[in-house]
């Protein structure tokens, strides 16, 4: 597939395509790694061992520390794939990486690369 | 994570921090600067004149880890760093309901970033302080309602900064040279035009947030031009339409046309040649039943305003509410300790009419309204969308009038009036 690295990486699982964008702030609980934003049409469904696909990042810049935070708690999801950069994405893996070694992959994906991708594919990340 | 084969320039100074001369802490931070604008393919860092700290807000071991591990390497702010809210408040301490660990957790989080130099500022509003960045200042600010208005209200330049990379760039004072520190960056490839609506909702202040929500759903994170705002629109209000669209999108600039510094006209931020939208009365409908979910009429079980931060100008006209109608209902304003002190005796005309003020942190983040089984009523369209997930309450928006006057009566009431007709 089209693309680029936001954080290099491998990983693979099968995708979970959220219908919105999701801001782990708020939305992600990093305790059980489940979406509990109120409005979110995925709430309730568990982003761990998924390759968490969406088309953008949303709202708080602490989202950031609540990746990280799932990641260091083994919750998160196994890589990112993305529709467009998102920074604060990208920071929350990088920083959980320096810290305690646990690399998760984050990708942006082209637009045609993108709408491939269809809810419960596997999805191969590799460098 | 390496650095060696970077094809972002750089200058002496940065490798001579990448490479360790100036401390551990400095490497690290000056690492990840690195990798973002790698991410960001950024072709250059440039200097910034100040930042805003958002990572001092407790979210777990993640961040306690992460500013320790600074502080260990010996890591301090090399330009003048605020601090955000953080999940204490520590004037009144009482308020906050945490577990004894979380507190002392946090309250290390704090005290990291006070001892790597930042100033204890505790506000989500770095904006009304005196010493605000002007327009064409960069800047490397975290908290999304922040960003949002240092770039739209202030016209000042800083990228959508996180946790974590907030305080890589106060160590470094640099930052990736890319996105909305560039002009092409700036330019809008929204145009939203305001259509069929009303002077007098215009001049309605629950406008601004219902606004803001519309905004983030639509544009997500493009730069938006907005046609059809008075051209005497108050910050406070623009506060209010930056907050909310940064919380349901990742908004970081809006340029009002014939506010925001930069953009005079629409031609002058390229908005002539963006795709257009007209809002007409029936999307900002939908926008506000949206956020608030509450009827006229229902039973409220507490209010809360001030997110973000009260201004001056909004705890004077709170107090000057209150004193004619008290609530009868728990009411909540939450502020900055520097705002709070610069208004004198408004404080105390606060407390003497019932109203709890909240500083250094948030009604929406910290643990701090209890005991109350029903709806919550606030003026924020920020509150209204995060309270729901944060805190479990449904929530009912409205003008700060209609808040005090619904927190008299213990019940909504809202003037629904003027979003019936166009």
């Amino acid at each position: 597939m089209k693309g680029g690295w936001l954080v290099e990486g491998r990983a693979s699982g099968p995708a979970l395509v959220l219908d919105e964008p999701l801001s782990f702030w708020g939305g992600l609980d990093p305790a059980t790694g489940k979406i509990v934003e109120a409005n979110h049409p995925q709430r309730g469904v568990v982003v761990n061992g998924r390759m968490l696909v969406m088309p953008s990042g949303r709202g708080s810049s602490s989202s950031a520390t609540v990746l990280a935070e799932a990641i260091r708690l083994g919750t998160g999801p196994a890589g990112i794939v993305l529709g467009e950069p998102d920074h604060i994405i990208a920071i929350g893996a990088l920083v959980a990486a320096e810290l305690y070694g646990i690399a998760i992959p984050v990708f942006v994906a082209s637009p045609d690369g993108y709408a491939t991708i269809r809810d419960g594919d596997q999805v191969s990340l590799v460098p | 994570m390496t650095s060696e084969a970077t094809a972002v320039e750089l200058t002496a100074d940065d490798r001579a921090r990448l490479n360790g001369e100036r401390g551990e802490g400095a490497a690290l931070a000056m690492r990840l600067v690195v990798k973002m604008a790698e991410v960001a393919r950024a072709p250059r860092l440039r200097d910034v004149t100040g930042a805003h700290i958002d990572s001092c807000l407790y979210h777990g071991q993640a961040g306690l880890d992460f500013a320790e591990r600074l502080l260990a390497c010996g890591a301090s702010v090399t330009v003048p760093a605020t601090l955000n809210v953080s999940s204490l408040d520590l004037l009144h301490p009482e308020l906050v309901r945490l577990d004894e660990e979380t507190r002392t957790r946090a309250s290390r989080l704090m005290d990291s970033y006070v001892a790597m130099g930042c100033r204890p500022t505790w506000t989500c509003a770095p904006y009304q302080l005196p010493d605000r960045p002007g327009s064409g200042e960069h800047v490397a600010w975290a908290e999304s309602n922040a960003i949002v208005f240092a770039n739209s209200v202030l016209g000042a330049r800083t990228n959508r900064y996180g946790d974590f990379i907030d305080i890589c760039a106060a160590i470094t004072g640099r930052v990736p040279d890319s996105g909305l520190h560039t002009d092409d960056g700036r330019r809008a490839t929204l145009l939203l035009r305001l259509g069929g609506v009303s002077d007098e909702l215009l001049d309605t202040e629950v406008l601004y947030p219902v606004l803001g929500h519309l905004l983030g759903r639509r544009a997500g994170s493009r730069v938006t031009a907005i046609e059809g705002l008075p051209p005497n629109t108050s910050e406070d209000r623009l506060k209010a339409l930056g907050a909310a669209a940064a919380s349901s999108g990742a908004v970081a600039l809006f340029h009002v046309v014939g506010v925001t510094p930069e953009s005079p006209t629409r031609e002058s931020v390229g908005a002539d040649t963006a795709r257009e939208i007209v809002v007409t009365l029936a999307d900002l409908r939908a926008a506000r039943d949206e956020l608030s979910r509450v009827p006229d009429g229902a039973e409220i079980g507490a209010v809360s305003v001030g997110t973000p931060h009260a201004s001056g100008s909004e705890l004077r006209r709170l107090a000057a509410l209150v004193r004619d109608e008290r609530p009868r209902v728990p009411f909540y304003v939450n502020t900055g300790r520097a705002q709070l002190a610069a208004v004198g005796s408004v404080a105390e005309d606060l407390a003497d009419a019932g109203v709890t003020v909240v500083t250094d942190t948030c009604t929406y983040i910290a643990p701090i309204l209890h005991d109350i089984a029903a709806p919550v009523m606030t003026d924020s369209g920020k509150w209204a969308w995060y309270a729901p997930s944060n805190l479990g309450f449904d929530v009912a928006l409205g003008s700060l009038e209609e808040c005090v006057r619904s927190a008299a009566a213990g019940r909504v009431i809202r003037d629904a009036r003027l979003w019936e007709v166009g």
